[in-house]
């Protein structure tokens, strides 16, 4: 099992979130986060006074994928949340230990 | 007439001289009823308007300027005054505003509100009961010092703000009504000043002193912890938007209330009230767009306001055009004010109390004496009744003078009645909050609250 953590624009999240949904992946957790790689942000000015403000807000998707179906994910969040500019985003993965659905106790990849 | 003589048999029939004599009286009262009931309603309209102006108009103004952490700090500033400049009001400050007394401060004749009955006092508002004029006056006497609030926003401690706005009302405010309303009053152009000074509606009394005093405050307390290292965003200008709509409908009981009356005047100081933040905001605005770029809502705002208090001393004297003209200067003027002076000098005023209040309120007062003209106001007159010019428009240039000394005098008072109560609080109970305290946020540490649990 593999976690995808994808940092994305937020006005692509609709596109992204449709994008997965279509090749039948169910399940994933969204946050609001700020943050800025080479962006860098962007000028706000308040009665003369400017400020630099770096941090920009963007949206966190996290979802665990069987092995077998990560590459196909990946690229679908990829191509959804592509916007071909500065600012677009990144995605990581990183290997799963185990998986356990509270309800039931089923483990693995049967719980996902 | 011709037919007088014949009828002298039935004069019997006609009321009796001293029956007429009734009549007539009962006539006259009736009508001054009416005018007291239709003046009245106004006034009482107008006290209600200009307390919305405080709470929640500047409140949430300056609310939404400061960051999060200090939302209710700030909003505290203003509504903790709406109880207690009544409070010190209904003991004594009516009676140090209004009372007679020396040219410089009234006296006790209406201490705890003494005599102050439903029957109008002759000398300020002849048409309405002494209640309601203290009552708006009151309103006055709330929104000054809470003005002061937006100089030292985000680090004062709560008990030092409370005494010092406390003793500020003694030592500045109740001195300046006094010498600009009160009867006998040193710059009251209509009840005996020795220096007549136009001040409809409080660009001296309110203003100029709240505007010097924040600009005392703000450097006597030093500038907020990260001031220009770190960035100080406003953190809701939706309240702030919504505060400035609420002071600028608030605005028309503030200056079209200040005629007193609900007749010409009224309406003369509401269209001049209204043109004046309209052409400001359209001045703010437009400084705004071609020097940075981008014209912005904050800056429209803070326009609106700069227009309102240039307009309040001029409101009840000049015509509608003269009231746009002082309006776009004054938007131009303290636009320039907040941005290049204010960074020049480096003081952290932090929400512009003094580039907005003091400046827009100097202006005001210097542009009354060229624009005030009899044709608006003419309750100035000469021995035989007629008239008396006004301003330089009425071909009284030595006005401006006058205006010049009032502001002078209201200047003067700001900074040293300011620095006073300023060091009597500090030494009573430091002024500023600890570096603790401040990181933290007033909200917490002063109030034990906070203005938004979103887990809650």
């Amino acid at each position: 099992m593999k976690k995808i953590e994808a940092i994305i624009q937020p006005f692509k999240f609709e596109e992204v979130k449709e994008a997965i949904k279509a090749i039948g992946v169910d399940g994933m957790t969204i946050t609001d986060v700020r943050g800025h790689g080479r962006q860098k942000g962007h000028k706000e000015v308040y009665r003369g006074q400017e400020y630099q403000v770096d941090l920009l807000p963007k949206v966190k998707l996290e979802l665990i994928v069987p092995y077998a179906r990560l590459d196909e994910v990946v690229s679908a969040i990829s191509r959804a949340a592509r916007s071909g500019k500065i600012g677009d985003g990144k995605i990581f993965v990183l290997p799963v230990e185990d998986a356990i659905r509270i309800r039931n106790d089923d483990r693995g990849e049967a719980a996902l | 007439m011709c037919l007088a003589f014949p009828l002298m048999p039935l004069a019997m029939a006609q009321p009796a001289p001293d029956a007429l004599a009734k009549e007539v009286e009962s006539l006259k009262s009736a009508v001054s009823a009416a005018q007291t009931s239709g003046d009245n309603a106004w006034m009482l309209a107008s006290c209600a308007l200009v307390l919305l102006m405080t709470g929640p108009g500047l409140a949430l103004f300056y609310g939404g300027l400061v960051r999060k952490k200090n939302v209710l700090g700030t909003l505290m500033h203003s509504f903790v005054l709406m109880a207690l400049a009544t409070v010190v009001w209904a003991v004594i400050g009516y009676s140090l505003s209004f009372g007679e007394g020396n040219a410089i401060i009234g006296g006790t004749q209406y201490l705890f509100l003494n005599g102050v009955g439903t029957d109008p006092n002759a000398d300020y508002a002849a048409t309405i009961p002494q209640l309601t004029f203290m009552a708006f006056q009151l309103m006055f006497a709330i929104i000054t010092p809470a003005l002061i609030s937006g100089a030292y926003a985000e680090r004062i401690k709560f008990s030092a703000m409370v005494l010092y706005t406390t003793l500020w009302l003694f030592i500045v405010y109740f001195p300046m009504a006094h010498m600009v309303w009160g009867k006998g009053g040193l710059l009251n152009a209509f009840l005996g000043g020795k220096i007549p000074c136009f001040d409809f509606a409080g660009g001296t009394v309110v203003h100029i002193t709240s505007g010097v005093s924040a600009l005392v405050a703000a450097i006597y307390l030093k500038p907020r912890k990260g001031y220009g290292v770190d960035p100080i965003r406003p953190h809701n200008l939706v309240l702030s938007f919504t505060g400035a709509c609420l002071l600028w409908f608030g605005w028309f009981g503030f200056n079209a209330g200040s005629a007193l009356g609900s007749g010409g005047l009224a309406s003369s100081a509401f269209v001049a009230t209204h043109f004046g933040a309209a052409a400001a905001t359209v001045g703010w605005l437009l400084a705004e767009w071609m020097k940075s770029g981008k014209p912005s809502i904050l800056g429209g705002i803070s326009g609106s306001v700069a227009g309102l208090v240039a307009i309040t001393p001029a409101s009840g004297f000049v015509k509608p055009m003269p009231a746009l003209l002082i309006g776009f200067i004054a938007g131009v003027v303290c636009y320039l004010m907040v941005t290049a002076v204010k960074n020049k000098f480096g003081y952290d005023d932090s929400l512009d109390a003094f580039g907005v209040h003091g400046a827009g309120g100097t202006l005001g007062a210097i542009l009354t004496g060229v624009f005030a003209t009899n044709a608006v106001n003419n309750a100035l007159k000469d021995a035989s009744g007629n008239p008396l010019p006004l301003g330089l428009v009425d071909g009284n240039a030595a006005q401006i003078g006058n205006q010049a000394i009032g502001a002078g005098i209201a200047i003067a008072l700001g900074l040293v009645g300011s620095f006073i109560c300023l060091k009597v609080a500090d030494m009573v109970c430091g002024l500023r909050a600890s570096d603790e305290h401040e990181t933290e946020g007033l909200d917490l540490s002063m109030h034990g609250e906070e203005g938004y649990n979103l887990e809650a």
